[in-house]
């Protein structure tokens, strides 16, 4: 536990909005090491994004609140920072990318400039040194001509370029954690592919730790270390890679592997789904948030949520009340 | 015209071109070739996938074959007419026959119409249907796509995404179509609900027997729900197969890219395999390069293939492929190697 990095403790983030209070992340607690990649797998609104924007105090307040919980980063509490403080913390030793690389990137000011600006803001250099360290990282992420295109506007670069440029802001100043939340889905598979090389390229060189948040199974089982699957604001299912998908414990996690069509599969088949549809969360789910749509479901599922809990392998967590192996109940 | 029986839709040579305009007096600088010269026959009751990247010209295809885009030049033969080069009333009458599915199901349905008033609307349109004959019919093609009959006056909002893209298919089949148009209608959707809707699409294909020409950038469910499939890229079809023909034996150098790029959920598979990771970014349509045009970014292209720009040729039967380095049978394990 030395290596510790990021330790997030019951962390429960709440929106208020005109239908109602929205219980976007209901209690989750994971930790990061030091050089581990963390998958982290949902469908949309089941809490991934909003829980790491948690982390570092990212959630628009009102109308977001982030009602308990701790995010220690290297012993220290962040969600208990002042403003000045989590700066410190944000894109130097912690930084993110996002899905949409255009809509990050500011349309009227040149690259350069965007790049130069937090070099000297964290770095505290000058404006020559700041632009020789952007050439520098446009070289590191894989820019062609990156002195003559420091002068470029977000338009001029391609999607996958800009993505490139995004990676290279948030590593300007050599962050320890790099949390990326959903960097390709906006990308063709070709330049997908193109982006999972770089970052785990980089990884190797920079030896930082990352957050891949993402809802394609494919690319986190080409990346990560450790997955955790999030439903209904609830990690409900946390493994190594491997075991993951070898073994899924949780019946979610087992539906969406389920529901891929298999690329290496012969005949033609029905594809798998899930029922129903992801729960609203405007109350606080008081039972397991998977349970009307689950298979497996038992009495004990309608009666009380189920907690991350270790079973099978090391590392290997499930909060689920069933057993799926047998389809009887723990 | 010579279609055998089977053949329900042939399009032949399409081309469309969307000008660029400069300057004060708008004139004519160039053009987006969006689709350049792209032919294929779909039969009765088969799916035809077109894959591709962004901006290679699939979703400018299926759109052209229903002149929702006017064709710059070419043929798109239905049921003996050629749709191309229909009169607008004609154009009309005909589109009671093939439908399209739409990729955002967000944006494809009008907020201030009820549902009713959206799957009743080209009943009316075609005045095929009136009053109570709508509300039935409404409600026989509700629980046709699983959804609730008593929805029917509910708007848009009110529901998700998977089941607003229910009342887009639902919508589409309205005018019992032979033909639909699936323009990516999975992809804005989550995991657990796009197999919810591939589902409900084969299901529909079965009892209505309906042809599909399915749209998507997502190749692992394009091979799930094909029968054939066509590679697009930079407006012009590459490969051309069946199902099983281009995702075991891809020929073409970007097929064999794409299929290596698609994301595995099997971590082992990655211990296992080595990727083929294209270089680059796709070119400009509005110039696109000389001779092949994927030679920008392909492993194995020469100098040869600069100048001169493939046609698609038939390597194998049934298997068609736009590659000056593919030649057939005899000589294709030399020049594969």
């Amino acid at each position: 536990m030395t290596n510790q990095l990021l330790n997030v403790r019951g962390l429960e983030t709440q929106f208020n909005t005109p239908e109602g209070i929205v219980h976007a992340v209901n209690g989750v607690s994971f930790s990061l090491d030091e050089g581990e990649t963390l998958g982290v797998v949902g469908e949309s609104g089941c809490g991934k994004s909003v829980t790491m924007l948690s982390c570092l105090k990212l959630v628009p307040m009102p109308p977001g609140k982030i009602v308990a919980g701790h995010a220690f980063f290297k012993g220290e509490d962040m969600l208990t920072m002042d403003n000045d403080e989590i700066r410190k913390v944000r894109g130097a030793q912690i930084s993110m990318i996002f899905q949409d690389p255009m809509t990050s990137l500011n349309p009227v000011m040149s690259i350069g400039k965007q790049m130069a600006e937090p070099l000297m803001l964290h770095l505290g250099i000058t404006k020559e040194q700041a632009r020789n360290r952007s050439i520098e990282l446009l070289e590191m992420v894989g820019i062609p001509q990156a002195a003559d295109r420091l002068k470029d506007y977000p338009h001029q670069y391609s999607g996958g370029m800009r993505q490139r440029v995004m990676i290279a802001m948030a590593l300007s100043c050599m962050p320890q954690i790099l949390i990326a939340d959903e960097p390709t889905t906006a990308l063709d598979v070709t330049i997908q592919a193109q982006i999972v090389d770089l970052v785990k390229r980089l990884r190797e060189e920079l030896g930082m730790a990352i957050i891949w948040i993402t809802h394609d199974l494919g690319v986190v089982a080409s990346i990560a270390n450790r997955v955790s699957v999030m439903y209904g604001g609830f990690i409900i299912e946390e493994a190594p890679v491997k075991d993951l998908y070898a073994e899924p414990l949780h019946p979610y996690t087992i539906g969406l592997l389920n529901s891929l069509p298999k690329i290496n599969r012969e005949e033609r088949q029905r594809l798998y789904s899930i029922n129903g549809m992801p729960p609203m969360l405007f109350k606080k789910p008081k039972v397991c948030p998977f349970a009307p749509r689950c298979e497996f479901v038992k009495d004990h599922c309608w009666q009380e949520n189920p907690v991350l809990e270790s079973y099978g392998r090391d590392g290997h967590r499930v909060a689920c009340w069933v057993d799926v192996t047998s389809g009887r109940e723990r | 015209m010579n279609t055998d029986n089977q053949t329900l839709l042939r399009v032949e040579n399409l081309v469309k071109h969307f000008p660029i305009y400069r300057g004060v007096i708008r004139r004519k600088v160039g053009a987006v070739r969006a689709v350049d010269d792209v032919s294929f026959e779909i039969k009765q009751g088969e799916t035809l996938g077109l894959v591709g990247e962004s901006g290679c010209g699939k979703t400018t295809t299926g759109r052209t074959i229903l002149r929702l885009y006017e064709p710059t030049s070419g043929h798109v033969y239905f049921k003996g007419q050629d749709l191309a080069h229909l009169k607008p009333e004609e154009m009309r009458k005909a589109r009671k026959d093939i439908q399209i599915i739409f990729q955002d199901p967000y944006a494809s349905l009008n907020p201030r119409m009820t549902v009713r008033e959206i799957i009743g609307e080209p009943m009316l349109a075609f005045g095929i249907a009136s009053g109570k004959e709508i509300d039935d019919r409404v409600a026989e093609l509700l629980d046709l796509v699983s959804l609730d009959h008593n929805y029917a006056s509910r708007y848009p909002h009110e529901f998700s995404g998977g089941q607003r893209q229910r009342i887009g298919v639902a919508r589409a089949l309205a005018m019992k179509p032979s033909f639909i148009v699936c323009d990516e209608p999975i992809s804005a959707l989550d995991v657990s609900i796009q197999a919810q809707i591939v589902n409900l699409l084969e299901d529909l294909q079965r009892e209505l027997n309906l042809t599909y020409l399915f749209i998507a950038h997502d190749l692992s469910m394009v091979r799930h729900i094909s029968d054939r499939v066509a590679v697009m890229y930079l407006g012009i079809i590459v490969e051309l197969a069946n199902r099983k023909d281009v995702y075991v034996n891809p020929l073409h150098p970007y097929t064999q890219a794409l299929l290596s790029s698609i994301p595995v959920a099997d971590p082992q598979f990655y211990e296992e395999h080595q990727r083929i990771v294209l270089e680059g970014d796709v070119p400009s349509p509005a110039n696109p390069p000389s001779g092949c045009r994927f030679r920008t970014r392909c492993p194995i292209a020469d100098e040869h293939c600069a100048e001169v720009q493939p046609a698609l040729r038939e390597i194998t039967p049934g298997h068609f492929v736009a590659c000056l380095k593919v030649t057939p049978i005899d000589d294709q394990e030399e020049v594969i190697n």
